[in-house]
Order: structure tokens, then C-alpha cells, then sequence
């Protein structure tokens, strides 16, 4: 396998947990919002699916997002992917 | 002056800018205590800061091409995440979001997740690519990646549709704030609105939207949390409240269970006012299916990652690098002002129905909230209602009827906030209409002007001349948005969500595919974007003209059944049809790695 092609697979394996997570956040916990909502779990006091929908997926988002990048960065770096120049 | 110079010296600009603007809010304070009348106040706020986006977009005016389409591609992360998260907050997010947080709960929460949700994949399937494309426009990357004008023809067929259905609900809500804050007639405030518009992005393009987006994005999220903060601890209900309304939340819950939701019959409803509602949907309890609410947010999702003015906001980074981090940084901006609205939703509903805070109306006589100064001038506005339907003498729950802009604009004044409050909100919300109306008048223009002008019809154009034509597109664009818009054809918040379906359906698989899939061809992309768009476009149809629709996919999900046909069609008809020549698959290996040059360079 060339250098490039074990990147790509590395690539494409971040992606897939990335999506994962996404999905359990963004659809998979929705399938069951009202068993969640009757949970004792209550983040700050609101309902479990309630706060999900005003802070806790939105935050998990912006959390994924920069983990996604740091990963991707690392695996760049690894094969020497990475640009060289005008990173600020 | 716009030069290496003024991007390292951005976070002092744009701190002076800030800073600026704090004073300017309490020098409108102190002239409020001295007297200044609302109505000066509300003019002051608009002019003052309209007229410095205007100021922005003329001292970034340019002559170069790459500095018109893509910002020079030097704007630093953190700043490209403030610009895109104005560019995305509309006018729709700004003023109508708490109000349908505030009316139907949990169902419209779905918006929400979908609209955060959708950053995800712009980060992981799109921006980095495409930023390594090294394109100017989104119809560039299509054209380019499947060759041929006719898949860069559809590209620029679905981009408009998509956009310029958000644009006029853009156009329509500046005119709406503007012809409330200026007090002038709708029909003239769409225009002024659109001169605003056209103003910070005519001389100087990308790069004039991209400096005015982040002094829009300052001035709309103080006008948004400044409010929310400030109410919070008025009604004591704790100094940081989105950690803290869980109180508040419980108790509207309990008065919910007693007063009960009393339902109002169908001549008691004929007297309300078009665009009043009534609270009829329990404000933190699961009241829609899983379906309704996850085909909603993938929607939403899909939609996000598909509509070009976000996505042409990661060509201007300086690198793939910075494409990816600037994505998080968009999201987290855009997060500050979503993780707001819903507790501005149920400060607003509890100031209102508690009977025991001073500015709960229900149970009051109806004699006493019709002599409410900010009841009079709300219902004067076309934006509160209440008519006692039982004819007990009191207001109760079901009688109570209010427009969802008024939860954003009302709430200051209800919670006794002075007017300077009321003001800044309105400068807030005109930042947001803008904000993303330059966005979206830019995308469709410059995707004509590059992809169907330059690339199709003139090739050998010089520069000087694709620029004016670029301009001309520009002006031409908005004013058939501000057209239509006058007309108010569909509301704010209807367009912004077909908008979203619209692109869903048209460019979501041919842009994740062109990446990620080597195999997908140009006959492949035409036969997902033509079948996708038609495809949507007709379930729309059939649903608004009394269709029963399938699978409960309804006006506002159409995208599912576009974006489906499109997946289909498109693998079918490029596995039927011959592969990528090796050109065209070395182009995608090249996409897919980081470093070297973009792909349209070693062209």
C-alpha cells in the first residue's frame, strides 16, 4: 500500500468515528426523547432530553469538531501531509 | 491599507471596533436618561452601525479578482469562524428562533440540533476538500471536479434556487427591522435594506463581506446575550442563566399543568390577528415523534453542509489546516447565540404567565393588561393580542395571543429593560439580516459571473471585465431578491427551512461524492443534481397543493425525498456510464492529501 493510500484508510477510519458520534448525538439519542426525558439524569437541574436539545448536542458539536481537527492534523503530520507554509 | 499589516493587526481593530460600540451603547443610555426619545434611539442605533459596515465595505474595495472571489484566501481562523457564523445566523435565527422555541418546543428544537449538527459534516465530508480544490465558487469545484459546463451549469442551477429562496427572506426581514426601527413604510425599508446590502459587498466582494461579517457578528451577539444576561438577573432568576433556569423551567411546567391547554374554537380563533398564537404545546415535554423530529434535523444537517455561502467562506482560510479549525470556531460563535435563544424562550414565557412576578398577565383582569403601556404599543405593533373569549372578565392561558418575533423584541421592554435595550436588539437583528443577505447575494452572483460568464460564455475575459460583470450580477440579484420580497410572499422562517431542503436535495451527494466517492462521474452528478432538485421540488409541490405525502415527510422535510432520488440516481448512472479518466481520479488522490498545491493551481 502506498503512503498515500495508508493515509487515506487512516483518513477515512477518523471519518468514520466522527460520524458515529455525530449520528449518536444528532439522531440516535431523538429515537428514545421521551424515555430520556423521565431520566433521573437531569444536566443542571432540566430534563435530560430537554437540555440535550439546548446545550448538550450543540456543545458535543463544537467539542467533536475540534477533536476531528486535532486527529486529522496528527495523521497528516504522520505521513507528512501537512502544509508547510501560511498556517496561522 | 488593507494589506499583511491590517490581518496582524486584527484582534486590535476589531477590539477598538468593539470597544467603540460598548461606548456607543452608553453614551445611547445616558442620552435616554437625558431624554432622547425611543423613536431617535431606535434611528440612531440602525444609521450608526449600517453606516459603518458601509464604511468597511468601501475602504475594502478591490480591483483583483482573487481578493473579490475568496478574500485574498488570508483570513485568519478565528476571524473566518466569527464571519461565518453571521454569514449562517440569519435574520430568521436572530428574531424568529426564541419566538418558535417560545410556540412549539421541542419540535422546533430539532432546527436546532440540525443547524449545529450540520458543522460536523461540513468539517469532516467538505470544507478541508474543497479548500485544497482551491476553487472560487461551489459550481467551480462540480465543473471542475466532473468536467464539462453542463454538470458547472447544474451546480449554478441548484445553487441559485437554493439561495435566493433564503435571500428574499432575508431582504424581507432587513426591511421588516428597518421600516420598524427607521419607522418607514415596508415597501421603501426593503430597498433601504437592500442599499445597505449592496454597500458593504459591491466594490470590495469577498474580502468588503468578509471584514463586514465580523463587525456584524460583534454587534449581533452583544445585541442577542446582553438581553438575555440582563433579564435573567432582573427576574432574578440567576446571573448566568444557561445554567441556571432549571427552576424556571420546572415552574412553567407546573403552571402549564395548571392552567391546562384549553382548546379555542374555531370562531374564537378567526378574531385573532394573521401571524398570532397562542401557547398550545408544553414548553420543555417531548411533543413530537422521533420521525418528526429527526427527519427535521437531518434535513437541516444535510442542508447545511450543502448551501454555498457557508461553504465559500472556508476557500478564503490560508490553508487546509485552517479550513478544518476554522469550522469549529464558526460553530462555536454560532453556538453562543443557539444556547441563548431557548432560555431567552422561557425567560419571556415565565415573565408572562406567572401570575406571581410583576409582569405576569395572565389571571389578571382584561381591563388591567389592556392598560399595560408595553401591551398597547405590542398590540398597536401588530404583535400581541388578547380577547376574552370566555367573557369571565380575567385573561386566561388560551386568551393570550403573541407574533414570535415578539419574544425577542418584546421581552426587554416587558421585563422593564430601558428602551437603549430595545434599540441595540433592533441594530442586532439588522446585522443578521444583512449578514447573511451579503452572503447569499455574493454566492449567487459570483457563481454567475465566474461560472456561467467567465467559464462558459467568455473564457478570455480580463480581469477588469469580469469584475464589472461580477458587479452589475451583484446589483441585478438583489434587487429581484428586494422584489420579491415587497411582494411577502412566504414568512421568514418558511423560506429559510426550503432553502436548506432545496440545496439538501440538489448539491449534498454530488459534493460529498466528488470526494469521497472516485468512481462518481459528470452524467452521474447532472442525473443526481437535475432528478434530486426535480424530485424535491415536486414533492413540495404536490404536498402544498393537498397531497398526502409519504412516510410523514412533510413541506419542511421535502429534502429527504430529493436527497434520496439524487443518491440513487447519481450511483446508478455513473456505474452505468464509463469510469473518471486518470486524470480526474488523480485530481481527487490530490484533493485528499493536505500539502502541495491546490488543485486548480497545477493546472
Amino acid at each position: 500500500m502506498s503512503k498515500q493510500e495508508q493515509h487515506w484508510e487512516k483518513t477515512r477510519n477518523l471519518l468514520f468515528i466522527t460520524l458515529a458520534i455525530w449520528f449518536v448525538f444528532s439522531i440516535g439519542i431523538f429515537l428514545f426523547g421521551a424515555e430520556m426525558q423521565e431520566s433521573s439524569i437531569r444536566p443542571f437541574g432540566y430534563p435530560l432530553t430537554y437540555w440535550f436539545t439546548c446545550q448538550g448536542s450543540l456543545a458535543i458539536f463544537v467539542i467533536l469538531i475540534f477533536w476531528f481537527a486535532g486527529r486529522q492534523e496528527k495523521i497528516d503530520d504522520e505521513f507528512g501531509f501537512s502544509e508547510r507554509e501560511g498556517d496561522k | 491599507m488593507i494589506k499583511g499589516k491590517f490581518i496582524d493587526n486584527l484582534p486590535k481593530v476589531y477590539g477598538i471596533y468593539t470597544g467603540g460600540f460598548l461606548v456607543f451603547i452608553i453614551l445611547m443610555a445616558i442620552a435616554e436618561q437625558a431624554g432622547m426619545s425611543a423613536k431617535l434611539i431606535g434611528i440612531f442605533f440602525v444609521a450608526f452601525t449600517v453606516l459603518i459596515y458601509a464604511l468597511i465595505g468601501w475602504l475594502s474595495r478591490t480591483l483583483q479578482v482573487d481578493a473579490y472571489y475568496v478574500a485574498g484566501r488570508q483570513v485568519p481562523t478565528v476571524f473566518n469562524g466569527m464571519a461565518t457564523a453571521a454569514d449562517w445566523m440569519s435574520g430568521a435565527s436572530f428574531v424568529a428562533m426564541a419566538g418558535g422555541i417560545y410556540f412549539k418546543g421541542y419540535g422546533y428544537m430539532a432546527l436546532l440540533v440540525g443547524w449545529t449538527g450540520g458543522y460536523v459534516l461540513v468539517a469532516s465530508l467538505l470544507a478541508p476538500y474543497l479548500r485544497k480544490f482551491g476553487c472560487y465558487t461551489v459550481p467551480d469545484f462540480i465543473g471542475t471536479r466532473y468536467g464539462g459546463n453542463l454538470a458547472r451549469f447544474c451546480a449554478v442551477i441548484v445553487l441559485t434556487v437554493a439561495s435566493f429562496t433564503y435571500v428574499t427572506a432575508q431582504i424581507n426581514a432587513t426591511g421588516t427591522i428597518a421600516s420598524v426601527a427607521l419607522d418607514i413604510p415596508f415597501g421603501i425599508a426593503v430597498y433601504v435594506g437592500l442599499a445597505s446590502i449592496l454597500m458593504c459587498s459591491m466594490l470590495g466582494g469577498m474580502r468588503a463581506v468578509t471584514w463586514t461579517q465580523v463587525a456584524q457578528y460583534i454587534v449581533l451577539i452583544i445585541a442577542y446575550l446582553l438581553p438575555v444576561f440582563w433579564i435573567s438577573s432582573k427576574l432574578g432568576a440567576g446571573f448566568f442563566p444557561h445554567f441556571m433556569l432549571a427552576d424556571e423551567v420546572a415552574r412553567i411546567a407546573e403552571l402549564e399543568g395548571q392552567f391546562g391547554f384549553v382548546k379555542n374554537s374555531a370562531a374564537d380563533l378567526a378574531t385573532v390577528p394573521k401571524g398570532l398564537a397562542g401557547i398550545t404545546k408544553a414548553h420543555s415535554s417531548v411533543n413530537a415523534t422521533p420521525w418528526a423530529f429527526i427527519s427535521l434535523a437531518v434535513c437541516m444537517m444535510a442542508g447545511t453542509a450543502s448551501l454555498p455561502h457557508v461553504m465559500m467562506r472556508y476557500f478564503t482560510t490560508p490553508s487546509v489546516r485552517t479550513a478544518r479549525r476554522s469550522v469549529g470556531w464558526s460553530l462555536f460563535f454560532i453556538f453562543l447565540l443557539y444556547s441563548s435563544a431557548p432560555m431567552l424562550a422561557t425567560l419571556s414565557k415565565l415573565s408572562l404567565i406567572d401570575p406571581t412576578l410583576p409582569t405576569g398577565i395572565i389571571g389578571k383582569t382584561i381591563a388591567e393588561v389592556q392598560a399595560i403601556d408595553w401591551y398597547q404599543n405590542w398590540n398597536q405593533a401588530n404583535l400581541m393580542f388578547i380577547s376574552d373569549f370566555n367573557g369571565n372578565g380575567t385573561l386566561e392561558l388560551n386568551e393570550f395571543f403573541m407574533g414570535g418575533k415578539a419574544v425577542v423584541l418584546a421581552t426587554p421592554e416587558i421585563a422593564g429593560l430601558p428602551y437603549v435595550i430595545s434599540g441595540l436588539v433592533a441594530a442586532g437583528g439588522m446585522a443578521a439580516a444583512m449578514s447573511t443577505a451579503d452572503g447569499l447575494v455574493l454566492a449567487i452572483s459570483n457563481a454567475l459571473s465566474h461560472d456561467i460568464y467567465y467559464k462558459i460564455i467568455n473564457p478570455k475575459a480580463e480581469t477588469a471585465k469580469r469584475l464589472i460583470v461580477a458587479r452589475v450580477l451583484l446589483v441585478l440579484i438583489g434587487f429581484a431578491g428586494a422584489t420579491i420580497a415587497a411582494l411577502e410572499i412566504q414568512g421568514i422562517l418558511g423560506s429559510v427551512i426550503w432553502a436548506f431542503d432545496f440545496a439538501m436535495s440538489g448539491l449534498f451527494f454530488p459534493l460529498v461524492l466528488g470526494v469521497w466517492w472516485k468512481r462518481a462521474n459528470a452524467p452521474g452528478a447532472v442525473a443526481g443534481m437535475l432528478l434530486g432538485l426535480i424530485s424535491g421540488t415536486a414533492y413540495l409541490i404536490w404536498v402544498r397543493s393537498g397531497g398526502s405525502g409519504f412516510l410523514g415527510i412533510t413541506q419542511l422535510t421535502f429534502g429527504i425525498v430529493g436527497a434520496a432520488v439524487s443518491l440513487v440516481s447519481m450511483i446508478v448512472v455513473s456505474l452505468i456510464t464509463a469510469a473518471p479518466d486518470a486524470a480526474t481520479q488523480k485530481m481527487v488522490d490530490d484533493v485528499r492529501v493536505p500539502s502541495g498545491k491546490t488543485v486548480l493551481a497545477q493546472k
